[in-house]
């Protein structure tokens, strides 16, 4: 891609450990993507693949006992790792955002949607009473929220309005990086629906970039650019969106994808993926997915797996390796 | 096919507010609900909808204010002796959304089905329940079940506890086995292991199954037929196939709508959902759907439009469409 200009965010190598009596956990193990200005990245993944894991170190979120051991997050060109919580609180919330899972549970529960916009822009600079009152006006209007709702508490809000008042105050400072963990896994499919179309409106809109974690591969085949699939915390698939879903090279992307039943075209019998997720504390020498994998070859117990090329995507399994070297001059 | 169970004018009303606040909240209302024998019926509706209440009025946790549940031809009211409620519920027994929560952390896999056995099957001694715990976990597709009864929740997994559920209720030799969502909490990859146990259960033990799910690609994969809910009432019924291919009711056409597919391009077109949840609480009469409804006309707001059979066996609760 001719890309000239560096990436908003660039994850390079990124690796969490969890310490625990025994060995310490692996549960991110050399992740790297990029986030470009205005773009949407999905990561999707089972539960217990470290996407939620990878997403917190990259937003320096991540209390012990887990730490980031290596790589590098460079978000404007600035290395978020090596950074004090002194340096990093004048980034937080000001130039990224982080939007958490079960955003019904997020929000104060014994204080007003008012006084919570207030209290993050206090937080973050100095505001005069009628500046905080301006801003927040703005931004649940921004979100399709009346805002006489300021004075409301979250118990009087819907989910899907709880789940909007959430990605309003994320808004506040019109950040250039929004970090949402599954926003919308308590909502049903029609609430679902509307949420996403806002986000990407709002996105076209004031130019944030997106980073977007889900379970539900099916949620994001439509709103993301680009796709990441993980597994044990490894990427095992990214490219762009529609290339992934098109044409998935990974055994894991195409059993997730052959996980869900279609509403259109015939019924047809599906199987899902058996088994589960490897424990992380003793990864699988070779792949880590070859466990499950139903195209496993022998040597896949002992190899492990690069992510190779192919064509716009790349892909963390031997049977493309083979692929990648015929491509290859 | 025979009929097992049926609901005429089912309603359950709850007291909101303070005591004498005076409303009521219609969770549940005029709903008329037929599952035969061998039959998996899905219950499909946004959160709120009333699903979860028709879940509890069969399984007997709430009582109905208005309307009967008739089971094989005889009313539940008629049901006054311990003895008859033990085998309706024996009968009908429920599995739950939660499969973190619904399993008792402190006993072994063996304790809950061992526990059903001894209070609906008095028929087996000792060997007999060990040997028909064994078929039952091996019916739903755990191996090695001699194994696996002897773990305790917390060595499973959640798609494994949501089995032993499953084997729960399958040890009571069960009629009609009702599912309150009992894959939304596990990971899409393993979803669809558990709905193949569901049919396999229809098709190896015989038994009924009303799947209450809000996932309506899943209500697709697996049922027969349909009920969509909306705020309390059943707005359409019918095969399966013929619902999702031909809706009628202008909700169940918004709710496929929003169905994420990403074998299909985006439909830019799609019905933007313009509106609020329905009002259950005092709702007077009407069409429920009226404030988001792109076809409602002045009469929606004055009559509850009552089902109406718009094609063979499918019928929707709206005056409008055809």
């Amino acid at each position: 891609m001719p890309d000239v200009q560096p990436p908003l965010l660039s994850v390079r190598d990124l690796r969490v450990e969890y310490a625990t009596a025994e060995d310490p956990v692996v549960a991110v193990d050399g992740v790297g993507f990029s986030v470009g200005k205005g773009e949407f990245v999905g990561v999707v993944g089972e539960s217990g693949c470290g996407k939620s894991t990878m997403l917190f170190a990259v937003a320096q979120l991540l209390s012990p006992p887990a730490a980031i051991t290596g790589g590098s997050v460079e978000f404007h060109g600035r290395n978020l790792v090596t950074m004090t919580e002194k340096q990093l609180n004048v980034l937080r919330w000001r130039d990224f955002s982080v939007v958490m899972q079960s955003a019904m549970n997020a929000l104060n529960p014994v204080a007003s949607i008012a006084t919570q916009f207030a209290d993050a822009m206090a937080a973050h600079g100095a505001f005069t009473k009628a500046q905080i009152a301006e801003r927040s006006v703005e931004v649940l209007r921004l979100v399709g929220i009346d805002p006489i709702h300021l004075k409301s508490y979250p118990h009087q809000l819907s989910g899907g309005m709880r789940q909007r008042a959430m990605i309003a105050m994320a808004l506040l400072f019109t950040p250039d990086l929004v970090i949402m963990d599954e926003p919308t896994s308590a909502l049903d499919v029609v609430a679902q629906r509307a949420l996403m179309i806002q986000i990407r409106q709002l996105q076209a809109r004031l130019g944030f970039a997106v980073v977007f974690v889900t379970h539900d591969m099916s949620l994001v085949s439509h709103f993301s650019d680009q796709l990441l699939v993980m597994y044990a915390g490894q990427v095992v698939e990214s490219g762009p969106t529609r290339t992934v879903f098109d044409d998935p090279h990974h055994p894991y992307s195409r059993g997730l994808l052959d996980a869900f039943p279609s509403i259109r075209g015939p019924r047809v019998p599906l199987t899902g993926i058996p088994g589960s997720p490897p424990d992380l504390a003793r990864p699988p020498a070779g792949c880590r997915f070859q466990p499950r994998c139903p195209v496993a070859l022998p040597e896949c117990g002992s190899t492990r797996p690069a992510l190779y090329r192919v064509g716009p995507a790349r892909s963390r399994c031997l049977l493309d390796a083979v692929q990648a070297e015929e491509n290859s001059p | 096919m025979t009929e097992l169970l049926r609901t005429r004018g089912l309603s359950r009303h709850f007291k909101v507010g303070g005591t004498f606040s005076g409303k009521r909240l219609h969770a549940v209302d005029d709903v008329d609900l037929t599952i035969d024998a061998r039959e998996i019926v899905a219950l499909v509706g946004e959160s709120g909808s009333g699903k979860s209440t028709i879940a509890r009025l069969l399984a007997r946790v709430y009582k109905p204010t208005t309307g009967e549940i008739i089971y094989q031809g005889r009313s539940l009211e008629t049901l006054r002796h311990r003895k008859d409620l033990l085998a309706y519920r024996g009968d009908v027994p429920m599995v739950f959304q939660d499969p973190f929560s619904s399993l008792n952390p402190a006993y072994r896999v063996k304790h809950g089905i061992l526990r059903g056995l001894i209070l609906h099957r008095p028929d087996l001694d000792a060997a007999g329940r060990q040997a028909e715990a064994v078929r039952v976990v091996e019916a739903v597709g755990l191996h090695p079940a001699q194994e696996i009864l002897e773990r305790y929740p917390y060595q499973l997994s959640g798609g494994q506890r949501q089995r032993i559920g499953f084997a729960q209720a399958l040890a009571y030799r069960p009629k009609l086995i009702i599912a309150d969502e009992p894959v939304s909490m596990l990971d899409v990859s393993i979803r669809i292991g558990l709905l193949n146990v569901m049919a396999a259960l229809r098709e190896q033990e015989g038994v009924s199954i009303l799947y209450i799910t809000h996932d309506i690609a899943s209500a697709r994969y697996l049922s027969d037929r349909i009920a969509v809910m909306y705020g309390g009432h059943i707005v359409e019924t019918g095969p399966t196939e013929a619902v999702l291919g031909d809706p009628k009711h202008p909700y169940t056409r918004l709710l496929l709508s929003a169905v994420p597919d990403p074998r299909a391009p985006l439909d830019q077109e799609a019905i933007v959902d313009r509106g609020d949840p329905p009002r259950v609480v005092d709702p007077g009469p009407g069409c429920r759907f009226r404030g988001r409804c792109p076809l409602a006309i002045e009469r929606c707001g004055i009559e509850t439009p009552a089902p109406r059979e718009l094609a063979p066996a499918h019928a929707a609760a709206c005056d409008v469409a055809e």
